[in-house]
């Protein structure tokens, strides 16, 4: 692996514990992106983007196909869950917290680690479903759990549009928080259960009370996800996936190695930022401002969950998905040695 | 500039607006931590509320604490009872959420799946898989909780269905479908004396009637649970008075298989 790799790898993993962005230095870009970045400055280019975009935003046609396939997907595996039961169908048998997969042992990163904070014993069939789900998201993508599985993700996304609505007509206005909570939330949490002797996060953790309340019609716990949606809309957007929720990390870690990704080709962007508009975690899309691009041709880090509504809403295939050793076209010249 | 503009000093007494917004969301910040850890730890409190009823375990449970703490709340013993017995508690059980229980007056663990399913089915050993025969589970002790009510302490007999024709609840009866539990409401009885708690319950030798007196032509017999019970609930389901006059009290501690018998 490059150096250059290395320290990309390690930039997005500061990004995912709460680093702000930094804006590259000459130094720090390849000469291509420099080179690039000069060509864009220019104002000949300066007054096409301009142009572009305006063209661009009087067509706006605002596509929903990789958000359609999400949903679908966050249906058909928690689908899969109450079918289980429901109608005998024994493919994925318990909830987003553990579960048997054909047989198979899955276990949640975090509800394992709190469960083995707490009692203080390591439950070997638990290291073996942690094991077995971190394999699976170091393939498929770091924290995609997060956007293509839970179901909090998709009632959020809807909670999401009620605030934006809202934001619209200035009935409310957004409260960004500091994303190092969720960081801390972590280890508070990692320590409560240790201390404690009890998983105390399981107890509040909107994932496995949607999960249970699906498959085993326990909806009091209801109770607490409305309040959590609630605060989404009213007051923060997206305050419990962007700000508390530490079930992710895990995953993004995962991740980390994870051969599918979103590209972002500097060359075809406009700088327009809808993409950032729309990003759960736009902190990872920092590299579209322009002359933010290291490189040319750039993989959105860590803390993505691949929900891909950037790419929905790119309007020039800027940010498409990639997945490291399948050719794509015009993907010849990629220096990228990633994989090996 | 706008850079210039931030860089300017501030008039005394009052901070920029940048520096206020910054302070606000490490405000805002601790606050919805401290609310989310407080929401967490209310639960604890809550459990504390809910131990003074605690509820009956499926078999093999830990200790209480040891449970609780052991759960993954996945419910993946709910799904493997032949007769779900097993349901899952909600956030009104503070930190009991998600984990299993028995509600043994409406379904109890009548052991039609032989040889503890669910013990075989928790991936974290919450159910200690220490235990592979029902006779070594120790869910609770049955006892005669309203001695007045009891139709065979009275010396009467019992006709009809033992929970009336709307109760759900099923059980093995094991000469008419040893695999396939049938509804308690299927089943009509006519007993001389009343022993539904004795016949049916699933562990061999853990309770028998014992007459009252020592006179012959006493019909009175009182149900007399052993050291065999293992606290499986099938006598509180059968037993026909209302509310039952025989009840488990629940172990939670020394039910850990692994653990000293208490």
């Amino acid at each position: 692996m490059s150096s250059r790799l290395i320290a990309r790898k390690l930039r997005d993993l500061a990004l995912m514990l709460g680093a702000a962005p930094q804006k590259p230095t000459p130094e720090d870009m390849t000469e291509e992106a420099r080179e690039l970045l000069a060509f864009k400055k220019s104002p000949e280019e300066r007054k096409r983007r301009k142009a572009a975009i305006e063209n661009e935003r009087a067509e706006a046609v605002q596509s929903h196909k990789w958000r359609m396939i999400r949903w679908a997907s966050i249906f058909a595996v928690n689908g899969l869950f109450v079918a289980s039961y429901w109608i005998d169908l024994q493919l994925v048998e318990g909830a987003l917290t553990a579960s048997r997969v054909l047989g198979f042992h899955f276990a949640d990163v975090n509800s394992s680690l709190q469960l083995m904070l707490a009692h203080k014993h390591v439950v070997i069939n638990l290291v073996i479903g942690v094991t077995t789900v971190l394999l699976i998201y170091a393939v498929i993508g770091g924290r995609t759990f997060c956007s293509w599985v839970c179901p909090y993700h998709f009632l959020s996304e809807l909670a999401e549009m009620v605030h934006l609505k809202l934001v619209g007509k200035k009935l409310v206005r957004d409260h960004e928080l500091d994303r190092r909570l969720r960081i801390i939330m972590f280890f508070v949490f990692a320590v409560l259960a240790f201390v404690s002797g009890y998983p105390l996060f399981e107890a509040i953790s909107p994932v496995g009370i949607l999960s249970r309340a699906l498959t085993y019609g326990t909806i009091i716990g209801l109770i607490w996800v409305g309040l959590l949606l609630l605060a989404e809309i009213v007051w923060s957007r997206r305050l419990w996936c962007r700000y508390v929720c530490p079930v992710g990390l895990g995953y993004g870690l995962a991740g980390i190695v994870a051969p599918v990704r979103v590209m972002y080709d500097a060359t075809k962007c406009l700088h327009e930022g809808k993409c950032r508009q729309v990003c759960l975690v736009p902190h990872v899309l920092d590299i579209t401002k322009l002359s933010f691009a290291r490189e040319v041709e750039t993989p959105i880090g860590v803390d993505c969950t691949r929900c891909a509504m950037c790419i929905d809403v790119c309007p020039t295939g800027a940010l498409t998905f990639d997945i490291v050793g399948l050719a794509r076209s015009g993907a010849d010249d990629k220096s990228e040695e990633e994989g090996a | 500039m706008k850079d210039d503009e931030a860089a300017a000093p501030t008039p005394p007494g009052r901070s920029s607006p940048r520096v206020d917004e910054a302070r606000r969301r490490l405000l805002r910040s601790a606050a919805v931590g401290g609310v989310v850890v407080c929401a967490s730890l209310l639960t604890l409190l809550d459990h504390r509320a809910v131990e003074a009823a605690p509820r009956l375990r499926p078999p093999g449970a830990l200790d209480e604490e040891d449970f609780l703490a052991a759960c993954i709340k996945c419910g993946q013993c709910v799904q493997v009872c032949p007769v779900d017995a097993i349901r899952l508690s909600d956030l009104d059980q503070g930190i009991g959420n998600g984990v299993p229980y028995i509600a043994a007056r409406a379904q109890a663990c009548d052991f039609s799946c032989d040889a503890t399913q669910c013990v075989l089915a928790c991936p974290t050993g919450a159910l200690s898989h220490l235990i592979d025969a029902k006779e070594q589970s120790r869910m609770g002790v049955a006892r005669l909780a309203a001695p007045d009510a009891c139709l065979a302490r009275k010396g009467e007999g019992f006709k009809g269905l033992a929970r009336g024709e709307a109760f759900k609840g099923h059980l093995r009866y094991s000469d008419i479908d040893r695999w396939k539990p049938q509804p308690v409401a299927s089943h009509p009885y006519d007993l001389g004396t009343c022993d539904l708690c004795v016949r049916h319950c699933p562990i061999k030798d853990a309770i028998e009637l014992v007459p009252v007196s020592s006179d012959p032509q006493d019909r009175r017999r009182t149900p007399m649970v052993k050291d065999a019970c293992v606290g499986c609930g099938v006598c509180e389901m059968m037993c026909p008075a209302e509310p039952a006059a025989i009840r488990v009290d629940v172990r939670v501690k020394g039910r850990d298989p692994g653990g000293p018998k208490t």
